[in-house]
C-alpha cells in the first residue's frame, strides 16, 4: 500500500497495477475527447491544460519550494510575446519559438531569483507583485511588440500542417501538457526535486546539509518561470491576440488561486485547481444565464445590488472559495481526495 | 520646477504614507500582509458615497458613519475569517486576505457597477496657495499631509503611551506571552484591524476626492502603500510615512526628469533595488531568524 521499501519504490511514477489503468484509461479518453466534443469544450479543455502547465510551474515554486510568487503573470507575459516575436521578427518556427520563448522566461524568472534570495516572505510577495506589474507596463511602452494594441498570434504552422481550430490546438497542447506534468513529477523525485523540498522546511538547515541555496533557489524560479512561459505561449494561439491588459494582476492571483485550492505542494493537486478554478472562471463569467442560480440573482440585483454589476458576483465566489479552502482544508483538493480514499480504503471501520 | 515637483511628491506621498501606516498598524500586531487593505477602505468610501448622495447626510454626519462603518468592517473580517484559519502560515494568511480583497472587489461592483463617481469633498483640490517661487499646493493636498502626519503622530503616541497600544506590540512580539499575561489576544487583533480600517478609509476619502469613486480605486494607492511600508520596514510608523514620502518624491522626479511612461512603476523598481541592500527596509532592525 503506501509504505515504500526501498528507493526505486519511491520515485517510480505508478506503484499498483489500478494506477496503470487508469492512466491508460485517461489517455485514451484525452485521445478520443476532440473526436466526441463541441468546439466550445475543445476551447475550455485548452484553457484548462495550459493552466494546468503554469499551476504546475508555479506549484514547484510555492508549493514545493516555499517562495511566494505574486508575479507569475508576467512570466506568462514574456512567455506569450516572446513566443510570438520570434516567430513574426525572426520568422523561427513554433516548435523553435515556443521553448525558446520558455527559456527567456526562465532566464528572467533568474533575474527574479536572484533578489529573491535575499527576500523572504512579505517581502518577496511585493518584490514579485511588482515585477508582474512592471513587466506589464514595460510590454505596454515597447512598439515593436504592440505596444497597447497588442499583438495579433500569427498562423500556427507544424511541418507543413496549419492548425486552424480549436482540435487542431488541442492536439497540440494536450501532449506538451501531459509531457511537462510526467517531467514535474519525475523532477520533484530527483536530487533537484528534494533540495527544493529542504529549502521549503528550512532554509538554514537545507544549508547546513550541502544544498546550495544561491543555486537552487534561482532554479526553482528559472524552471518555474519556464513552465509559466510554455503556458504563455501556447495561451497566445488559444486566444489569438495578446496585449499588455491580458496578463494583469488578477491573473497572476488566479493562478496562485489555482494553486492554493488544488493544494501545495502536489502534481496532482495543481492539476486540479486548474481545472476547477478554469471551469469556474468560464462559468461563473455567465452567472446570468445559469439555471435556477441565475434568475434568483438577477432578481436579487434589481432589488439590491445592480444588474450591469451581476458578473462580478464571480469574484465574490473566487474570494469565498479561497478563504474557505484555507480555513478548511489547508492541503486543498488533493486533501480531500487523500482524506476520500483513506476513508473508502479502511471503509467500514 | 524641482520644488514645484518635490512639493507635489510630498503631496503624493501623503496618500501612500497613510496606506502604509494601515499596512503597518495590522503587520506590527499579526504580522499579516493584509492585500484587502486597498479594498476595504474602497468600500468604505463607497459607504459615504451612498450616505451623502442617496440618504443626503451632511459630510460630518457621513464620514463619522462611514468611519465607523470601516472599523467594523475590519473587525468584524478578522473575528470571522483571520481567526478561523488553523495553523496560518504566512502563504496561507496572505491567500486569505486576497480572497477577501476579491469578495469586496466583488460586492463593491456588484452594487455599484464600473462606472466612475464623483466624489464630493468639503476640500477642494484647485485652491491653491502659493509657497513662493512658483511653488503652489492645494488645499486638499495640505489636509492629506496633515492628515497624515496627524494620524501618524498620534498612533506613534497610541503604541507608545496607551496600555492598549503596549497589549498591541506586546501581542506581535509574542503571542503566547502576551496571552499569559492576560491580554485577551483575539480582541486586540479585532481591535487592530478596526484601527487599520479607520486609517485605510480615511486615505481612501482623500483619494477618491482628488479621482473619480470606482471599485478599483485603491489597487495603486494600495501597491504604492506596501512599496511605501516595505521601504520604511513594515513595523515601523515612522519609517512607513517617510517611506511613503520618499517613494512619491523619488516617483514624481523620475516623471519630471527621466520618463513619465514609466513613473508608476519606478516604486517597484526602487523597492527591489533597496531591499537588496537592506533586506527589512530602511528603518527596521533586522531580525535573524532561529532555525
Amino acid at each position: 500500500m503506501d509504505m515504500k521499501r526501498d528507493y526505486y519504490e519511491d520515485i517510480r511514477l505508478l506503484d499498483s497495477g489500478p494506477q496503470v489503468f487508469w492512466l491508460i484509461a485517461l489517455i485514451a479518453a484525452l485521445a478520443l475527447f476532440p473526436f466526441l466534443a463541441g468546439s466550445y469544450h475543445i476551447y475550455t479543455v485548452n484553457l484548462m491544460a495550459i493552466h494546468v502547465i503554469v499551476a504546475l510551474g508555479l506549484n514547484l515554486l510555492v508549493g514545493y519550494t516555499g517562495q511566494i510568487s505574486l508575479g507569475h503573470a508576467g512570466f506568462f507575459a514574456i512567455g506569450a510575446y516572446a513566443t510570438l516575436a520570434l516567430m513574426q521578427n525572426l520568422g523561427l518556427p513554433f516548435l523553435i519559438a515556443l521553448p525558446l520563448g520558455g527559456f527567456i522566461s526562465a532566464g528572467f524568472g533568474f533575474l527574479l531569483g536572484l533578489p529573491a534570495l535575499r527576500l523572504e516572505g512579505p517581502y518577496l510577495a511585493i518584490a514579485t507583485l511588482g515585477f508582474g506589474l512592471t513587466i506589464t507596463q514595460i510590454l505596454g511602452r515597447l512598439d515593436f511588440l504592440g505596444g497597447h494594441m497588442g499583438l495579433q498570434s500569427p498562423a500556427l504552422n507544424i511541418f507543413g500542417w496549419t492548425v486552424d481550430s480549436d482540435a487542431g490546438r488541442y492536439a497540440v497542447i494536450m501532449p506538451i501538457c501531459l509531457f511537462l506534468a510526467w517531467g514535474l513529477r519525475n523532477l520533484t523525485k530527483t536530487r533537484v526535486g528534494r533540495a527544493f523540498v529542504a529549502i521549503r522546511d528550512s532554509d538554514i538547515a537545507a544549508e547546513c546539509i550541502g544544498v546550495n541555496l544561491t543555486y537552487y533557489k534561482t532554479l526553482a524560479f528559472a524552471v518555474s518561470a519556464f513552465y509559466t512561459g510554455i503556458g504563455g505561449g501556447l495561451m497566445a494561439f488559444v486566444l489569438g491576440f495578446i496585449s499588455p491588459h491580458t496578463f494583469n494582476i488578477m491573473v497572476s492571483i488566479m493562478f496562485l488561486a489555482m494553486v492554493v485550492v488544488g493544494g501545495l505542494g502536489s502534481v496532482l493537486g495543481s492539476v486540479m485547481g486548474a481545472v476547477l478554478i478554469t471551469w469556474l472562471q468560464l462559468e461563473l463569467a455567465r452567472i446570468g444565464e445559469l439555471p435556477y442560480l441565475g434568475p434568483l440573482l438577477t432578481e436579487l440585483s434589481k432589488q439590491v445590488f445592480t444588474v450591469s454589476g451581476l458578473p462580478n458576483v464571480q469574484y465574490v465566489v473566487f474570494g469565498l472559495i479561497m478563504v474557505l479552502i484555507i480555513i478548511f482544508e489547508p492541503l486543498g483538493l488533493y486533501g480531500f481526495w487523500i482524506r476520500t480514499k483513506i476513508y473508502w480504503r479502511t471503509w467500514p471501520f | 520646477m524641482l520644488g514645484q515637483l518635490i512639493t507635489s511628491g510630498i503631496a503624493i506621498g501623503a496618500t501612500y504614507a497613510l496606506m502604509a501606516l494601515a499596512m503597518v498598524i495590522i503587520y506590527k500586531t499579526s504580522e499579516v500582509l493584509n492585500f484587502a487593505q486597498g479594498d476595504m477602505a474602497m468600500l468604505s468610501a463607497f459607504v459615504a458615497y451612498m450616505l451623502l448622495s442617496d440618504y443626503g447626510l451632511g459630510f460630518t454626519a457621513a464620514f463619522t458613519g462611514a468611519l465607523a462603518f470601516a472599523f467594523a468592517l475590519g473587525a468584524f473580517l478578522e473575528f470571522a475569517f483571520l481567526r478561523r484559519a488553523k495553523e496560518p502560515n504566512l502563504l496561507g494568511l496572505i491567500i486569505i486576505t486576497l480572497g477577501l480583497e476579491m469578495m469586496l472587489y466583488g460586492i463593491a461592483s456588484w452594487r455599484w457597477g464600473a462606472d466612475q463617481k464623483d466624489f464630493p469633498f468639503p476640500v477642494s483640490d484647485f485652491e491653491v496657495h502659493d509657497l513662493g517661487g512658483g511653488v503652489v499646493i492645494s488645499d486638499l493636498n495640505l489636509v492629506t499631509l496633515g492628515v497624515a502626519c496627524a494620524l501618524m503622530i498620534l498612533l506613534f503616541l497610541f503604541f507608545r503611551y496607551t496600555k492598549v497600544g503596549v497589549a498591541m506590540k506586546a501581542t506581535q512580539q509574542n503571542q503566547q506571552a502576551a496571552r499569559l499575561m492576560g491580554i485577551r489576544v483575539g480582541r486586540i487583533m479585532m481591535l487592530t484591524w478596526g484601527m487599520s480600517a479607520l486609517v485605510g478609509a480615511c486615505a481612501a476619502f482623500l483619494i477618491a476626492s482628488t479621482d473619480t469613486l470606482d471599485p478599483n480605486l485603491m489597487w495603486t494607492p494600495q501597491l504604492k502603500g506596501f512599496s511605501a511600508a516595505v521601504l520604511g520596514g513594515m513595523t515601523s510608523l515612522v519609517g512607513a510615512v517617510l517611506g511613503g514620502f520618499i517613494l512619491g518624491v523619488v516617483e514624481n522626479l523620475f516623471g519630471g526628469y527621466v520618463s513619465v511612461e514609466f513613473k508608476s512603476v519606478v516604486a517597484f523598481a526602487v523597492i527591489v533595488l533597496i531591499l537588496c541592500v537592506k533586506p527589512s527596509g530602511l528603518f527596521a532592525k533586522h531580525y535573524v531568524r532561529k532555525v
